[in-house]
Formats: C-alpha cells, structure tokens, sequence
C-alpha cells in the first residue's frame, strides 16, 4: 500500500482525492477539474485502501453501492414477483402433489412454472432469505466503509486550507480588501450570530454548523439494520408464534404455540345491527344486505397448568374470564388470542323419543351429547335405551360397518338398542339422519325430536417479542432520515490571500440556496468580497439583477 | 502499531465479520421450517393421561422399559388397520419389557370403550381430551407412532400405517437387554 505524499508534506493513504490536510487536490482528475467532489471529504473510502486477499475482495465488493443497489432492485423484483399469484400460505391445499396441481388447475402453464421455481413460497425460500441477508451485509459493510473515514477527516480538518482548495469548491469569491483582518473578525461575529461554530487559524477562518447531519444516513441504515435483526429473531423459538386455532363452545384445549396454557370457551357470541337501532347510519345498507355485524365475541376462561405438573393431566389453575372481542385480545404472558372466524350451528346434542310402533305410546324422551355420549338413558315404565355405537361423521357402510370419516359429529349416526319390558333382550335400530336401519322388523322406533347446536370460534394465538425491536428499528430509521433531511451541514471558509484580498469558500450537503442566504449577510457584515455558485450560474445573474433594482 | 500489525487485525475483522453475517443467514434457513418440533434423540416429553378406567398413566412409569407409543382416532382407517397387531405383538413384546401406551385424540368415552371392545385391545388406552400431548408431541396427522427407548429417548417416529413385519422390528429395536 503506497501512501501519497502531498506538497503540504501529509502522507495521505492511497485513494485519497483531496489532501486529509490542507485540501490540495492529489488525483490528476481532481486537479485537473474546476469543481472539486466533496463526497466523504475526498477521502479514501476503506475499501480503496487494499485489494488483496479473498477477504478483502468480498468486503470491497459489498462496500460498492452499485451492488447495494443491484441487491436492492433483485429484492424488490422476486418479492413482487412473489405477489403475482397466491402463496403456498394462502392456498387451502397441503402437500407438493396437490400444490402442484392446484397452480396448474387455476393459473394454467404460468401457474406450473411459478410453482416449479419455488415461487409459490417465495419469502422462506433460501435465496430470498440469502438475498435479504447480502442486503443487510451490503449495508452494514457499505456504511461502515463510508461513515469512518468521513468521521475521521471531518474531526481532523485542518481551518486553514490550501487556496487551489478553495477555488475548487462551488460557492468561490475571491478580491481585495482594505481591512482583511477587521472583515475576519466583523465575519466571525456575524457567523456566530448565525450560530456557527467559528475556529481560527493564521489568517483564515472556519464555520460551520449543523455537521451531525452527516451522519443521518448511517443512523438510518442502523435502524435498518436492527429492523432486520428483529425479523431475524423471529426464527427462534420463544421469540414468535403465529397460530391459529378452532374452539367449540364449552370445550378446553391447549393453547397451540403457549404450552402450559389451556383455554375453555364459555360462548360464542355474533350480534347485528337491528333496524331500530342503527337506522340512521346503516338504514340503506340494512335494506340491501340485510345483515351488518355489530360483535363477534367468544367469552373464554385462560387456565394454567399447574406448576410441574404434565401434559396432559387436567391440574389446572383458573386465570382470568375473558371476552375476547375484534382488536382486544386476550393478553397473557406476552401472548395475545385474537377472534378471527366462526363457524356456526355445528351439532351439540340430539334429542331422541323411544315410541312402540303400532300406538305412538311414548316412553319419553332422551337427550344424547354428542361430544360425550352416554351408554344408557332410562327412560319411563321401565323402558331404556342402550347406546351400542356412534358414528359422529356416518359415511356409510363398508364391509358390513358403518364408518365415520371424522371425529366431527357433521353428520351422526347411532346405533340403539331398545330394551322394554315387552321386550327385555332388546331390540336393535340403527338411527341416522333421515335413515333408520333394522335387523329384523322392530316393535318400537327411536324419533328424532330436535338438535341443538353450538358455535365454533376460530382464534388467532400471537407473540411477537420481536415487535419492540422492531419499533426501536423504525424509530432509529426515522431519526435517520430526518437528521439527514431537514439540517444540513454548511461550511464557509475564508482566508486572507496570497495578497492581501480574501477567499472566500462555501459547501453544503444540501440546500445551497439558505448557504447562499448566510454568506450573503456575513458578506454585507464583513464587506467580503462577492463570490459566485460555479454549479448554478443563473442564480447569480438573478443575484445581480435583484443588486440592480 | 505498526503496519503489518495493522494489515492483519484488519483482515481479522472482515473475516470476524463477514463470518457472523454468513452465519446468521445460514441459520435463519435452517430455523425456517424446524421450530420447536420433536425430533429423533430428544427425550420424549413426559406426560400424564387418564385410561377407560379412570387409572393415571405417566410415560415415566415406564422408565427402563421401551414404550410404543401409538397416537390414533376411531374414525381413521390406518389407525384401525394396525390395532390388530399391535394387540398380538402386545402380547408378545409385554413380557420383553416392551410396552404398548395408546393414546386417542380427543374422542368420546363410549366411542373408545366401543372400539377397544369390538377389537379385543389389553393393552392401556388413554384419552387426550384437551389435546394438550398431541400438542407437545407435534402430531400431525394418525397415526404416529414414536418408538421411546429405555433411556426415554425417541429411537424412532413413524408417521403412517404400520404392517405387522414393521412393528415387530420397530418393537425390537426399543426392547432393552
């Protein structure tokens, strides 16, 4: 690594454009151009300084922004391709084969082939992941990169500058004075006033004001760079869940993702709006739709497991009664249970009445739960009636059985056996929904009565310990971009001259029309000589025009 | 320091650097799919069920014996397929110090004492009704079988139907010596 020496005498390190020191330019181009790039002081940006081994070479290459952009644009690219068609989340199929045939089926040949890429799970997939995490090491190395030598070259400048400096900067005047160290001090006064901090050195002053701003955009990737650490967490258990689950009324289950945690729904409760009540603001909407939701709401108890004791055995201890209602949760050591859907009027229990064929006499009526069925019901003079078997789901007969598809009683079936003192061994019926079967011709028939009904209440169980990380990362992001936006760091340099005049310099990051605005009112202040903006030459027509009237 | 010095603790840095970036992408990964589900050479966790009986089950009454561990519905046909030799290999394996623990999701008293008594089952049938086990044991879908070891560690999970070969040298390997 060859340092470069400036006629000053600093050794400044290779890649330097303009002298850490004095301000002399040291690259042929620099020195060769009017307007000199003030971008990071012209100092050596780190990864400049080598390029040598392997570590070096990937370090150089995520400190180039061009790639940060070229990451940027691949992210933002396969995560709107990712929006084109549903993800394998949002589609109600499980397993590849179905997966396959269900974007075939509804997207045709662009379905298979989205679904062959791997787009169909677009953000878990490996090389989105890798994608998003070459864009946070882009970042971080980027900045870093950047944010050093600027720090370093902006604490060590030096007031007084070298003059081909000055005359390389935008904002340049340069004349004679007939007082130039009064015009220094008047200068220094009014800068203050200006609230800038003023330094000086042998003849020549700096001001400058503001500077933190500079450091807006890496505040801003640091907060971005802690909104993708809290996403990272997300991955680690304990940290995030996301689950759904489905409760019936007057059941208790263990709460999916919060182990030790049992929740029992007490009911299920949809209202809607009445006529009378609302006619004002939803009397045309009533009309036409008939139906608007006012409340869903599942009335739950949160119960815990008993300290050390295991799954599965039913020691538990009370909470809290809760109504979880849309947007309040129920909120228990950092989970919180969300009502998202219903479903209603799934079976409950299913009242029967015993009957003798030939009279209609009836032995009374019983009641069979369909969660827990019972094996006997007594029933008047004498009579019972025995409950062999229960098909919650009936799909039918195979191989002389009737099976149940599912433990959900959507369609039951039992079978009775009617023992009545005319009959003491009993008789035997099978008894399903608008079906009833017999071995041999019975003298008595179980009746369905009525059913009773209950309501599904589908919850939503989430923690996210990540959220406030999340909230510090957008907060820190925020500060960013408003330190870089709305301050802005200004310098004015002026220095007596060669002979005699004065030099007068000005840069800014942005905004150089307020810049402009300051140094005319030192320059009134300090009668310093005029200088003029050699990248806008029109604003300084516009200067003398406005002089002229 | 001098220059060279200087040199290497950069490079030290990059390295220590670009390593923890890489790592963290790696991990993220390989955490995606896998969270929190019990995998071969975990400890079974522990629990306690109560049988038709009434009668309290705990997986650590079994410790230093293997346990079948067999996870099923009435309603599943798979599930009522494999019952028949689980009962014989029951039998057989009781004795060898390998023993049968089957536990129903959910799934009403009657319709289990039904089922248990149309197939001739001896051996101990619990019922997860808060489906709280299922739970811890992250079962999808019946039947699932974990094999528990006599260290009470999972030897081996099977997540389909069973043929009586198959359970035989699956009760084989969890019998202890």
């Amino acid at each position: 690594m060859s340092k470069i020496k400036c006629q000053c005498g600093h050794d400044n390190p290779f890649g330097t454009v303009l002298c850490e020191r004095c301000g002399r330019p040291q690259t042929e181009e620099a020195k060769e151009s009017k307007l000199v790039d003030m971008r990071y002081e012209g100092s050596a940006r780190r990864s400049q300084t080598y390029k040598r081994s392997i570590i070096d070479k990937i370090w150089n290459f995520f400190s180039s922004v061009k790639i940060g952009i070229s990451i940027i644009v691949a992210v933002l690219t396969t995560a709107a391709i990712g929006t084109i068609f549903p993800q394998k989340l949002y589609v109600p199929v499980s397993g590849e084969a179905e997966l396959a045939a269900y974007y075939e089926r509804l997207y045709g040949i662009p379905g298979t082939i989205y679904y062959k890429l791997g787009f169909h799970d677009m953000y878990n997939s490996w090389w989105f992941i890798t994608l998003i995490g070459m864009l946070g090491t882009s970042i971080i190395i980027a900045s870093v990169d950047r944010v050093i030598p600027l720090y370093k070259s902006l604490k060590k400048q030096r007031t007084k500058r070298h003059p081909s400096f000055m005359k390389r900067q935008r904002i340049y005047g340069e004349g004679p004075s007939e007082n130039p160290d009064d015009a220094l001090i008047e200068a220094e006064g009014q800068l203050k006033e200006l609230r800038y901090k003023v330094k000086t050195e042998d003849g020549a002053l700096l001001a400058e004001k503001n500077r933190f701003s500079r450091w807006g955009p890496y505040v801003n990737h640091a907060g971005l760079i802690i909104f993708l650490f809290g996403i990272l967490l997300r991955g680690i258990p304990g940290f995030y869940v996301d689950e759904t689950m489905w409760i019936r009324e007057g059941e208790t289950r263990s709460i999916p993702g919060a182990e030790g945690y049992y929740l029992e729904s007490k009911a299920f409760i949809i209202e809607n709006y009445t006529k009378e009540e609302a006619d004002e603001v939803f009397g045309d909407a009533l009309e036409r739709v008939g139906m608007i939701a006012k409340n869903y709401q599942t009335d739950v108890t949160l119960y815990k497991k008993e300290e050390g004791s295991l799954p599965g055995s039913n020691q538990t201890n009370f909470v809290k009664d809760y109504s979880i209602i849309v947007n309040k949760p129920l909120k228990f050591d950092g989970y919180n249970v969300f009502q998202m859907d219903f479903r209603l009027d799934e079976l409950k229990s299913m009242t029967f009445k015993l009957t003798e064929k030939a009279t209609d006499a009836s032995f009374g009526e019983f009641t069979v739960d369909l969660t827990n069925p019972e094996r006997e019901y007594e029933l008047d003079n004498g009579a019972r009636v025995i409950l062999s078997d229960y098909y919650p789901d009936y799909d039918g007969i195979e191989n002389g059985e009737p099976t149940s598809k599912s433990p959900i009683p959507n369609n039951p079936a039992f079978i009775f056996k009617m023992v009545t003192p005319a009959k003491p061994d009993g008789e035997m019926s099978f008894v399903a929904i608008k079906q009833t079967l017999e071995t041999e011709v019975n003298d008595y028939k179980v009746n369905f009565v009525s059913a009773e009904t209950r309501d599904i209440s589908g919850l939503t169980v989430r923690k996210d310990k990540t959220l406030y990380l999340l909230l510090v990362g957008g907060i820190i992001f925020m500060i960013g971009v408003s330190q870089g936006s709305y301050w802005n760091h200004r310098r004015i340099w002026i220095q007596k001259g060669p002979d005699g005049g004065l030099l007068v310099a000005g840069h800014t990051n942005k905004n150089w029309f307020s810049l402009k605005k300051e140094l005319d009112k030192v320059k009134d202040a300090a009668n310093l000589p005029s200088y003029e903006d050699r990248q806008d030459k029109e604003s300084n027509l516009d200067d003398k025009e406005v002089d002229k009237i | 320091m001098t220059k060279a010095g200087k040199k290497k603790t950069r490079l030290i840095i990059r390295t220590i650097v670009l390593l923890l970036l890489v790592s963290a992408v790696v991990y993220t990964i390989a955490s995606k799919d896998k969270v929190k589900v019990l995998a071969v050479g975990d400890k079974a966790p522990d629990f306690e069920l109560v049988d038709l009986e009434g009668n309290k089950h705990r997986l650590s009454d079994y410790k230093g014996e293997g346990v079948f561990l067999n996870f099923w519905g009435t309603w599943c046909p798979p599930c009522k397929k494999e019952m028949p030799y689980i009962e014989r290999q029951h039998n057989a394996f009781a004795e060898k110090g390998v023993h049968v623990l089957s536990v129903n999701i959910a799934e009403p008293h009657l319709k289990v004492e039904t089922f248990r008594d149309q197939y001739g089952l001896t051996f101990p049938i619990v019922i997860d009704k808060s489906k709280s086990v299922m739970e811890v044991f992250n079962v999808g879908i019946l039947p699932a079988t974990y094999l528990i070891n006599k260290d009470g560690k999972i030897e081996q999970i099977i997540t389909r139907e069973m043929s009586e070969d198959e359970i035989i040298s699956f009760m084989e390997s969890i019998q202890p010596e």
